[in-house]
């Protein structure tokens, strides 16, 4: 019994890396088993997990990025980020949520936020967004006519985009 | 007090953390379109670079031998004084074929001036003909130009201000007709280098090359002589592409070639060496005659002693810069070598240069610096994979040879798409090239899956399923990752691996067409290679073939794969595929019938 479970643990293991090492290859530009450790990220939030920035730079701490060019090997990142995996940290956040976040920022309780709000909030607060995250993020969620962001609609909007199309879920 | 400031903390507690909240999952979001988008066009680079070994068999006899023959050429102005002497092929060509007095399109006369260049170009953007004597006249102008012209080829930025510098276009007329709206006509006072890969997907790869040779020298086929000159036409174009130098050295600082270096490029050995003579290095460099053979792809070629001619051509056409330091061989390419930053300094330093100018790489930006600034990419043919994939970008050099780059998308849409549009388009078509290359190989396929399906439960575990999609399709992509959208998965995690060939909308079996599955799969397999043919025998671009036109098409791809196919089955398999009984094809129409897109089954259900 113990045996059968270690190797389903073993198979498990191996499933996780073959899935680890995929998506890193994706990123891998020159095909080196190599990526820029900008991208680390991203590599993470591929996979399914939601981290925080400041939870990828503390992942980043544990993993050596190889300098000059900050480069990150995928025989470093392998083992930390299966860990990350096996352990099912940074899960995902469940839709109503992020329902109630919006709803924290919607201080009349009105159903909707304005631009100048919203702009505000995401870029002065908590991780502050970049001027161009800022502004590709307008450019779907804003009404065009009214600057207004509904964000039941949006939230429902981008939730059916994901499940349609991302596979890595589990 | 206390109170009422400790709910204010506490709103704005819950404000900021609602704002961490939605900027983790906006970020979340994001990374994934990202990984979307990246491995679309991981998709389409792997077919592309697979593509290269299996067309290269059908092509090598038939049409473009120099398909995909990246080397680098220089066109200066059309305008300068060209002694025509009094050479044979001219007079020869003029003598023999008569151009009929019913034809409207532009008439060359050589020597050839701006105007004739002009009418060209006006020419092809409205759609005319261009009869096969001014198209054999031209070529063999070209030819006699450029033999005169040394493997390397000097520029120097005194003469003009600045110099342009294109990377591949890959037939891709609109881009060439921006550029040279944007940047203006090339001249002596506006040289141009045009690195390599002009022709091949683009549907006007004729036209470019045409345009291309008139405005160095100073598509279309007249219907009346399609089939005798036709043959002419490509033997001499052959040829051309023979001839065409293999470098450019601007100002002795500036390196220009298609692909790149290796540690044992020697300049004054690739400018000794008689160009003309290497036509078959000119296509990419594995030969691959059966699938088992590609199994040794993945270990380095056995290459002639290094520094023989033919080593040398291959590096400066196949190689690709890297971030390590090195030289290793190429193994995507199967020639030439990625080559790191020391190798580039090293060359430098010997042929004391400062830069180096190659294209042969996709780069969605439309070039791309490496080396510390010592190598460019640049990458010419814009949307290359699908509307709204990449931008092409050229060079512009100045006496200081500081590069400055412009970019531009050429786009048939009016309303330019969100990012995550963008990324759908990309994804889908990326997708549906992925879906062809499935049903191309769709026995070998279901013999590999059978192979780990010992119990014959028509399932498999993931694994398995992508090891053996990988090892058919020697496509090396995140099967895993793609596997949701290709096949469908059992609620115990495994793979009904025949879902593959499913439409994956309809979730039901394709009703078998009914032909040999050979056939079938053989035209999916070289779908590219007939629509290359197509739109040359497409002489209006409309999209439409006569039943006559496309059985002659068909009689000549077959012959050349050296397959045997009865004459009546093309005829049935013709009419049946002419819906209307009109007594034309849609060639869209046509390969559709042999995809996983259920057109047939709608058709035979309705």
């Amino acid at each position: 019994m113990a045996a059968r479970e270690e190797k389903g643990e073993d198979a498990l293991v191996a499933e996780i890396e073959k899935k680890i090492t995929e998506t890193f290859e994706v990123f891998d530009r020159e095909s080196n088993k190599t990526v820029d450790v900008r991208e680390i990220g991203c590599i993470v939030r591929a996979l399914g997990c939601f981290p925080t920035e400041a939870e990828v730079q503390k992942l980043l701490e544990q993993i050596e990025v190889e300098e000059p060019g900050g480069f990150v090997h995928l025989e470093h990142f392998l083992p930390v980020m299966t860990k990350v995996l096996l352990d099912k940290r940074f899960q995902p956040i469940p839709e109503d949520v992020i329902l109630h976040a919006f709803e924290a920022l919607d201080e009349n309780k009105c159903g909707y936020i304005t631009k100048d709000d919203l702009v505000k909030h995401l870029t002065q607060g908590g991780e502050p967004f970049t001027q161009e995250e800022m502004e590709d993020m307008l450019a779907v969620a804003l009404d065009p006519e009214t600057d207004i962001l509904h964000y039941r609609d949006y939230r429902i909007k981008l939730v059916v985009d994901e499940t349609k199309t991302f596979p890595f879920n589990g | 007090m206390g109170c009422s400031s400790s709910v204010a903390d506490r709103k704005s507690e819950n404000v900021i953390r609602a704002a961490i909240l939605i900027q983790k999952w906006y970020r979340f979001t994001m990374a994934r379109l990202e990984m979307r988008r990246r491995y679309s066009l991981s998709i389409f680079q792997s077919i592309e670079y697979a593509d290269e070994q299996d067309q290269l068999q059908v092509f090598s006899t038939f049409l473009f031998s120099f398909y995909l023959v990246p080397v680098s050429q220089i066109f200066t102005s059309p305008s300068a004084p060209q002694v025509v002497d009094e050479d044979f092929s001219l007079k020869e060509f003029e003598k023999k074929i008569a151009v009929p007095d019913s034809y409207y399109g532009p008439r060359l006369s050589f020597p050839l001036t701006v105007e004739d260049a002009n009418a060209l170009l006006h020419a092809f953007r409205n759609e005319q003909l261009l009869h096969a004597r001014y198209v054999l006249q031209l070529l063999s102008e070209t030819r006699r130009v450029l033999k005169e012209m040394p493997n390397i080829t000097h520029l120097s930025t005194s003469y003009s201000k600045e110099i342009t510098v294109c990377g591949d276009l890959h037939g891709n007329l609109d881009d060439l007709l921006l550029i040279f709206y944007k940047n203006g006509l090339p001249s002596e006072q506006n040289p141009y280098v045009f690195n390599g890969d002009f022709v091949d997907r683009g549907k006007n790869s004729m036209e470019i090359l045409i345009i291309l040779f008139i405005l160095g020298v100073g598509q279309e086929i007249s219907e009346y002589i399609l089939q005798d000159h036709w043959k002419q036409i490509l033997s001499l174009l052959r040829d051309v592409f023979s001839w065409l130098p293999l470098a450019t050295i601007i100002d002795s600082k500036v390196l220009i070639l298609h692909g790149g270096i290796s540690d044992t490029t020697d300049l004054d050995f690739l400018n000794a060496l008689e160009r003309n003579k290497l036509k078959s290095l000119m296509r990419p460099p594995k030969s691959v005659t059966n699938r088992q053979d590609q199994v040794k792809k993945k270990t380095p070629m056995t290459k002639p002693s290094k520094h023989t001619a033919s080593q040398h051509i291959l590096d400066i056409l196949w190689s690709d810069p890297r971030s390590q330091n090195g030289c290793t061989p190429n193994k995507c390419r199967g020639g030439g070598c990625y080559f790191g930053p020391d190798v580039t300094a090293k060359l430098f330093e010997r042929y004391n240069l400062k830069m180096l100018i190659r294209s042969h790489e996709f780069k969605p930006e439309g070039y791309e610096i490496s080396h510390d600034g010592k190598v460019i990419t640049i990458f010419s043919a814009s949307n290359y994979y699908e509307e709204g994939s990449n931008r092409g970008a050229y060079i512009k050099l100045n006496p200081e040879l500081t590069p400055r780059f412009v970019q531009y998308q050429v786009s048939k849409l009016t309303r330019r798409q969100n990012l995550r549009e963008r990324v759908g388009t990309i994804e889908s078509s990326a997708l549906k090239s992925l879906r062809e290359k499935i049903y191309a190989h769709r026995s070998e396929l279901i013999s590999a899956f059978a192979q780990y399906d010992t119990n014959g439960t028509g399932r498999i575990s993931v694994n398995d399923w992508a090891a053996a999609m990988e090892s058919v399709l020697q496509l090396e992509l995140p099967w895993r990752m793609l596997r949701s959208q290709l096949a469908q998965m059992n609620p115990d995690g495994e793979v009904d691996f025949m879902s593959c060939f499913y439409d994956l909308k309809m979730g039901q079996p394709i009703k078998e067409v009914k032909r040999k599955t050979p056939l079938a799969e053989t035209l999916c397999r070289y779908r590219k290679d007939l629509e290359i043919i197509f739109n040359i025998i497409d002489k209006d671009h409309s999209g439409l073939i006569s039943l006559e036109e496309f059985s002659q098409t068909w009689r000549l791809f077959t012959s050349h794969l050296g397959i045997d196919i009865q004459d009546d089955s093309i005829d049935k398999l013709v009419l049946s595929i002419d819906y209307n009984k009109d007594g034309h094809i849609d060639f869209n129409e046509f390969l559709e019938a042999f995809h996983v897109v259920h057109r047939l089954e709608k058709k035979a259900t309705s």
